[in-house]
């Protein structure tokens, strides 16, 4: 203490404080934004060997908590008839297998290759139907109305995942997620199947076309400039307010510290 | 002086070598508070009159002395050097004002400037950054030029600069009031009531002109707060696609949509009251009791179908949409001050700053099997305002 002590008066000490302060602002925000990685799927014909080989995966690895028959236990929901769009979205984002249970898992690298999660996704399918994975025409962006897509994004789903799908905050903590990873087909999924808090989008609310809309629309705002210059994840005013505050407001503090800063004389005084 | 360092080991050489050099924590204001009161006092107090054994005067003096010094050899180099650094500053300023009006001429937005083809978010772009870069070099360099200047090259002596009293002294004062009693008699404002009072009676329909023009602000609401564009039987459509919907159509449960009404569905002056959301339930989830204001009606499970329920979209708090619905805990989240309602118990408040619940809408199905509104909804939708009660 008594190094610290004989230091904090002097001049320097109070840009280091504020250099320490930025940078724990710094690492902390780092702390709470995440990264992660893509997956993609496809959606083989599904036959009985497929199914097998899915029962086997599903046996070793999700019926610890889905139960040995997927029909569910205290720790996970039953999977019949959640359908092959809900495995094929739950297990490419890498949600599933979870690790640990709770309300929301995190996106991240899948487990397992495309074939496994097809076959997964046969077999509980095969035990009471639900949603098929969409195909690429179902998917596809190209001819895509992008207007109506932001007109239906903007009244259903902006409210969660922010108007350019760079996610946003839910009520205790949950959070939902950004839209810049997400596959065509992992966006048709989870309109379809409504995971975790999300609701449902079925096709007797939003056709498949209208579904098609929204995709194209968030798939062209990836591609959009950012005419303002740094975008700041695109999450609106608050990250840049925060930006702006802490370095547009310690670079001025700095200045102003810097100013009112005065040089000792290196000349004795009266010795003239 | 308020020296505070002055036990530090490492400038004994300085106290050793004469009276400590002034030197001053940063923030803090500097030692000479004698602006007023010619000198009389001390500046010291206490402790530091130990060190300041001269009268208040004497830094004053001091620092006269120094304003006097002649500059050193050394310090005229480092001044020369000082202003190569002060004029580059300026030179850098002025070349990059000149990239402003150069960039503002050269890079042209909008269709009109651009020609057919171009792309005004890329013109925006590049014409933003441009701007923005060049005006931000040319202020900072200014900025920095004029500070180097005062920190380098002027003399680094604390100046102290007399004030006078704010007060004007008596006998202009006395003056003052003369000449205004003279003036007031000349003018024969007292004497002659009724030139004073024709004046006063020609300014008053000026001072009253503005509470009439108030009356320009538009009709008053009248009952139209009351009221939405809901009516019997009039459909629910999906907003965007503008579709009916049947509850075989949102079968789903956990489903959620946003609903406009039949025959409004551009009309947005329309739908700032009139938006719904419907969501679906499990069979049993849903359990709304039966609420009353008064005796109006505002929520009972009659008036939904199939565990299907439609509740305003407009928050009851300053009006925000809500349709942050999550399907896991039924909760319906306005993202603006984070209202949270339970959509399961008919929409009633469990968190945040809304006074009331959503209201719900009466809903049921017509012939045909689609979605209709029963009535408009039995109060009013979206913020209070004052004569709600």
């Amino acid at each position: 203490m008594s190094w610290i002590n004989a230091r904090r008066r002097r001049p320097v000490a109070g840009y280091a404080a504020l250099v320490l302060g930025l940078v724990v602002v710094g690492l902390l925000y780092g702390a709470f934004t995440r990264s992660s990685g893509s997956a993609q799927a496809s959606s083989p014909p599904a036959s009985q060997s497929d199914i097998n080989t899915g029962k086997d995966l599903f046996d070793a690895t999700c019926s610890s908590c889905h139960g040995l028959d997927a029909q569910g236990t205290s720790q996970g929901p039953s999977l019949i008839g959640a359908g092959a769009a809900a495995v094929n979205f739950q297990v490419s984002t890498g949600r599933m297998p979870a690790k640990e249970v709770g309300a929301e898992n995190e996106r991240k690298p899948p487990v397992f290759n495309a074939q496994q999660i097809a076959e997964l996704g046969d077999y509980v399918a095969s035990l009471g139907g639900g949603p098929t994975v969409p195909d690429a025409q179902q998917v596809a962006t190209s001819g895509a109305n992008t207007a109506l897509g932001e007109q239906l994004f903007s009244a259903n789903c902006a409210q969660c995942h922010g108007f350019a799908g760079a996610g946003g905050a839910l009520t205790y903590g949950k959070d939902a997620p950004p839209l810049t990873e997400a596959s065509p087909t992992q966006i048709y999924e989870a309109m379809l199947t409504g995971p975790e808090a999300m609701p449902v989008f079925g096709d007797g609310s939003i056709n498949p076309s209208a579904k098609r809309d929204i995709i194209a629309y968030i798939v062209a705002t990836r591609k959009e400039p950012n005419p303002g210059g740094f975008s700041l994840g695109r999450t609106g005013p608050v990250t840049e307010g925060l930006v702006v505050f802490l370095g547009g407001m310690g670079f001025l503090v700095i200045i102003a510290m810097w100013i009112t800063y005065k040089r000792r004389d290196p000349r004795p005084q009266g010795t003239e | 002086m308020s020296d505070i360092e002055e036990t530090d080991g490492s400038e004994g050489a300085e106290v050793a070598s004469g009276p400590v050099a002034p030197h001053r924590v940063i923030g803090t204001p500097p030692p000479a508070p004698r602006l007023l009161g010619g000198g009389t006092e001390p500046a010291a107090a206490g402790s530091e009159s130990a060190v300041s054994s001269e009268s208040a005067g004497g830094v004053a003096v001091a620092d006269h002395d120094e304003e006097l010094r002649q500059p050193t050899e050394a310090e005229i180099q480092r001044g020369n050097r000082a202003e190569k650094v002060v004029v580059a500053c300026f030179v850098i300023a002025f070349l990059a004002g000149c990239g402003f009006i150069a960039a503002y001429i050269g890079l042209p937005v909008g269709l009109d400037r651009l020609g057919p083809g171009g792309s005004t978010l890329d013109a925006a772009l590049r014409s933003n950054l441009a701007l923005g870069t060049s005006l931000s070099v040319a202020l900072l360099a200014l900025g920095l030029g004029a500070l180097l200047w005062v920190r380098l090259l002027m003399p680094e002596v604390e100046i102290v600069e007399e004030r006078h009293e704010l007060q004007s002294a008596p006998a202009d004062r006395a003056a003052f009031a003369e000449t205004f009693k003279q003036g007031a008699g000349y003018s024969q404002f007292v004497k002659r009531p009724l030139v004073r009072r024709s004046l006063i009676l020609g300014t008053l329909p000026l001072v009253a002109a503005p509470l009439v023009l108030l009356r320009d602000m538009g009709p008053l609401p009248g009952t139209s707060l009351r009221h939405t564009v809901w009516s019997p039987g009039r459909r629910l459509l999906v907003y965007g696609t503008n579709t009916p919907i049947t509850p075989a159509d949102f079968s789903a449960p956990g489903s959620m949509i946003t609903i406009v009404p039949e025959g409004y569905e551009d009309d947005p002056d329309a739908l700032v009251k009139a938006g719904v959301i419907l969501i679906k339930f499990r069979p049993g989830e849903l359990d709304i009791p039966v609420r009353t204001q008064g005796s109006t009606l505002v929520g009972t499970m009659n008036w939904t179908v199939d565990n299907i329920v439609a509740y305003s979209k407009i928050c009851t708090h300053i009006g925000c949409p809500v349709a942050l619905y999550e399907q896991t805990t039924h909760h319906i989240l306005c993202p603006c001050h984070q209202s949270t309602f339970d959509a399961s118990t008919g929409a009633t408040v469990i968190f945040g700053p809304a006074a009331r619940p959503l209201p719900q809408l009466p809903m049921t199905v017509n012939t045909d099997g689609y979605l209709v509104a029963k009535s408009d909804f039995t109060q009013p939708v979206g913020p209070s305002f004052w004569e709600r009660g």
